[in-house]
């Protein structure tokens, strides 16, 4: 048997090696030190590895990011911590007018090796200013990096790659993947950029789910396995770089994509990855693209209101079915799942 | 843009008070608006766990007085701008109290429709606006609108609400910088429980004198040295009634100790997180501000007050729990004001 290890500890696991393996990787947040530990992602390390190496941040986003760019510049790899992603946004200026252009903009002569990990959240009415998924916005500056593990697996690679990357990395943490567990490797091991990964094959669409949606995705291909559709589903990991190949590889044997993104699908990673294969295969015909994101408005707190505003398992089944069968009636009944009904309040 | 008229009205049934007063304030208005709150939070915690609130709140039981304090001294054209653990300033400034809750259960009723919950409060008849979740974002909000007053020469008051927390962030220091520079008719005023979420305060700051912060930047400040309602009333009163007599007075600054009793987030107490003890808190409870009104009333009086304030609290819980949830094909509803 491998070892099982949650999503949280995986991330704590992937910091403390690094921490342990290179003296030059630092962390940094809000609250990393605080008695909750970020969900547990940094427990234990602000004892092992001492107060200057692990510490805690006044409110003060945007001059910790600068502070971060300069760290870095000096050759340290700061790892700096947003427990939600909308206060990412304080940060912006740094991340995308410094941390993004730095090596391009001075001639290659300063890259900025750090991670930004930002939490997205849902549920429990985290509503408009505590649930923004917001990495489309940063995946379309070039010189940023960004990546969206789904599997405690991936959120041990993927955050040691972000570290070991020589650019700035945003490493997005869904608050509902925080709940899964799954085997994680004890030896480190790197998820690298540009890597997609087929998570259920199938012959008649192909689904890509972006972050949380993935596994919402791998619930509608239970569903739809019912009724005898075969989706293939892909778990495209990094946003930034896309991994093209491989969803383009699976569009070409499934002739449908259905992209699932977590985030508002307008300028988003979905339909830039939709207009990107539509692109890569224009010389054939016959084949059907969509893309479902948030619906196009402000996440409501109200538990009825925010039911309608994101995909679901029943609703990317129901649009998935309609591209294969051409019937838009069918709906599998809306199911409960584990992460929504043991995620409570407060926080 | 809240209305100019000074037409007192209380949501809730609750009877009015008088919004021009002068001298110390009301003790039987002081008395209800801190009951009121108590009473409001204490209900919230109770239900909670029943998960018909499903979203966060930020409890300031236990920091009432100054919201109180400062709502008192000001007129309903007057403007508050708070924070996410803003239900103390909503009802203080005269937020209507049915609409506070349904908003809290996500009710159609709900101040914000239900889009909001409790972080995103707003009452603009009452002067409340819209609060954030997001720390520190409202303060530049307040400088616009008591410039906008300054421009149309209109005799209000904004008050702008933040946690010591806030004073960390830079548009902290840039909104003094040009409040200050513009004379804006602007009360700051910090309440400081000492901690942002569990970090005390001297561990954030090290120069962690916030009105030296606010003098640096050329706003006169001044510490209060208690959350006295009396005390905090009588100087935000003053300060209230010179920028209405000149809207280029300039703005000042405020600081109250106050102290959180509840967890950060949430309905219950965290002594067992050990970056406080229980003592920390039942020291401050000691000094209760709603036990010292209490005080100052006949035995009758109190009475009444209570009756009226317990009834309309449950009254708002049972309409909140009795409304409709909203449709979900108003999901799309006010992404844009169409004409
Ligand atoms: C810009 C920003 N950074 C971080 C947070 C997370 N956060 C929520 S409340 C809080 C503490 C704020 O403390 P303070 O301003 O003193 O207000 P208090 O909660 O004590 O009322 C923090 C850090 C946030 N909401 N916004
Ligand atoms: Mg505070």
């Amino acid at each position: 048997m491998e070892r099982e290890l949650s999503f949280v500890e995986a991330i704590c696991e992937a910091t403390d090696q690094e921490m342990g393996r290179d003296r030059n990787v630092v962390l940094f947040g809000l609250g990393v030190d605080d008695p909750k530990h970020i969900q547990g992602t940094t427990k234990g390390l602000p004892e092992k590895y001492g107060a200057e190496r692990v510490f805690d941040t006044p409110l003060s986003e945007d001059a910790m990011t600068g502070v971060a760019v300069g760290m870095a510049w000096a050759g340290l790899r700061p790892i700096h911590v947003h427990i939600r992603m909308d206060f990412a946004l304080l940060a912006a200026n740094q991340l995308v007018n410094m941390a993004a252009k730095s090596y391009y903009m001075f001639g290659g002569k300063l890259n900025v090796p750090m991670v930004v990990r930002g939490m997205i959240g849902k549920s429990w009415g985290q509503g408009p200013q505590h649930s923004q998924a917001l990495y489309s916005m940063f995946a379309h500056v070039p010189g940023l990096k960004v990546v969206a593990p789904t599997t405690p697996h991936d959120a041990k690679g993927c955050l040691i790659a972000a570290i070991r990357d020589d650019n700035p990395v945003l490493y997005v943490e869904h608050r509902m993947l925080h709940f899964q567990k799954g085997p994680v490797p004890e030896a480190m091991y790197e998820v690298a950029p540009g890597s997609a990964r087929v998570t259920a094959e199938g012959a008649d669409l192909t689904m890509v789910g972006i972050s949380y949606m993935q596994l919402e995705c791998l619930r509608a291909r239970h569903e739809l396995a019912a009724v005898g559709i075969e989706a293939e589903v892909i778990d495209p990991i990094w946003l930034a770089p896309l991994d093209l190949d491989t969803v383009v590889r699976s569009v070409r044997k499934t002739r449908r994509l259905l992209v699932v993104d977590n985030d508002w699908a307008y300028c988003g990673v979905g339909a830039s990855l939709v207009a990107a294969v539509a692109e890569a295969l224009s010389g054939e015909v016959g084949i059907q693209y969509r893309c479902l994101g948030f619906q196009p408005t402000t996440c409501p707190t109200s538990p009825t209101l925010e039911e309608a505003f994101y995909p679901n398992p029943a609703s990317i089944a129901a649009g998935a079915h309609e591209m294969v069968r051409g019937d838009s009636t069918w709906r599998p009944p809306r199911r409960a799942y584990p992460e929504t009904i043991s995620f409570r309040g407060p926080f | 843009m809240p209305p100019t008229s000074s037409r007192e009205s209380r949501g809730a049934g609750l009877p009015a008070r008088d919004p021009a007063r002068t001298g110390p304030p009301d003790p039987e208005t002081c008395y209800r608006l801190l009951l009121l709150i108590r009473t409001v939070e204490e209900e919230i915690a109770r239900v909670y766990p029943s998960d018909v609130i499903k979203s966060p709140v930020h409890l300031s039981i236990g920091q009432e007085a100054v919201a109180v304090a400062v709502c008192m001294a000001l007129r309903l054209e007057d403007v508050v701008f708070g924070t996410y653990r803003g239900h103390a300033a909503y009802l203080a400034k005269g937020g209507d109290l049915d609409r506070m809750i349904a908003e809290l259960y996500g009710k159609n009723t709900g101040c914000a429709g239900g889009k909001g919950g409790s972080m995103h409060l707003v009452d603009v008849e009452h002067g409340v606006m819209g609060t954030s979740a997001v720390v520190a974002t409202t303060i530049p909000e307040a400088l616009g609108m008591a410039m906008a007053f300054q421009y149309r020469r209109e005799p209000r008051v904004v008050v702008s609400f933040f946690g010591d927390g806030a004073t960390e962030e830079g548009v902290f220091f840039e909104t003094l910088n040009v409040a200050a520079l513009r004379k804006a008719p602007l009360i700051f005023l910090c309440e400081n429980n000492s901690y942002a979420i569990h970090t005390h305060l001297h561990q954030r700051q090290a120069q962690s004198d916030i009105c030296r912060k606010a003098e640096a930047m050329g706003v006169p400040a001044f510490r209060f040295e208690s959350d006295d309602v009396e005390t905090v009333y009588a100087r935000i009163a003053g300060a209230a009634a010179r920028l209405r007599a000149d809207p280029f007075a300039g703005p000042c600054f405020f600081e109250a100790p106050t102290c959180r009793w509840r967890e950060h987030v949430g309905p219950g107490e965290d002594f067992h997180l050990g970056y406080r003890t229980a003592d920390d808190v039942r020291r401050c409870q000691a000094n209760d501000a709603l036990k010292k009104a209490a005080g100052r009333l006949t035995e009758i009086r109190r009475a009444v007050i209570e009756r009226e304030v317990l009834g309309a609290v449950a009254r708002a819980f049972e309409r909140a729990a009795a409304a409709p949830f909203p449709e979900a094909g108003t999901l799309l509803d006010d992404v844009y004001k169409e004409v």
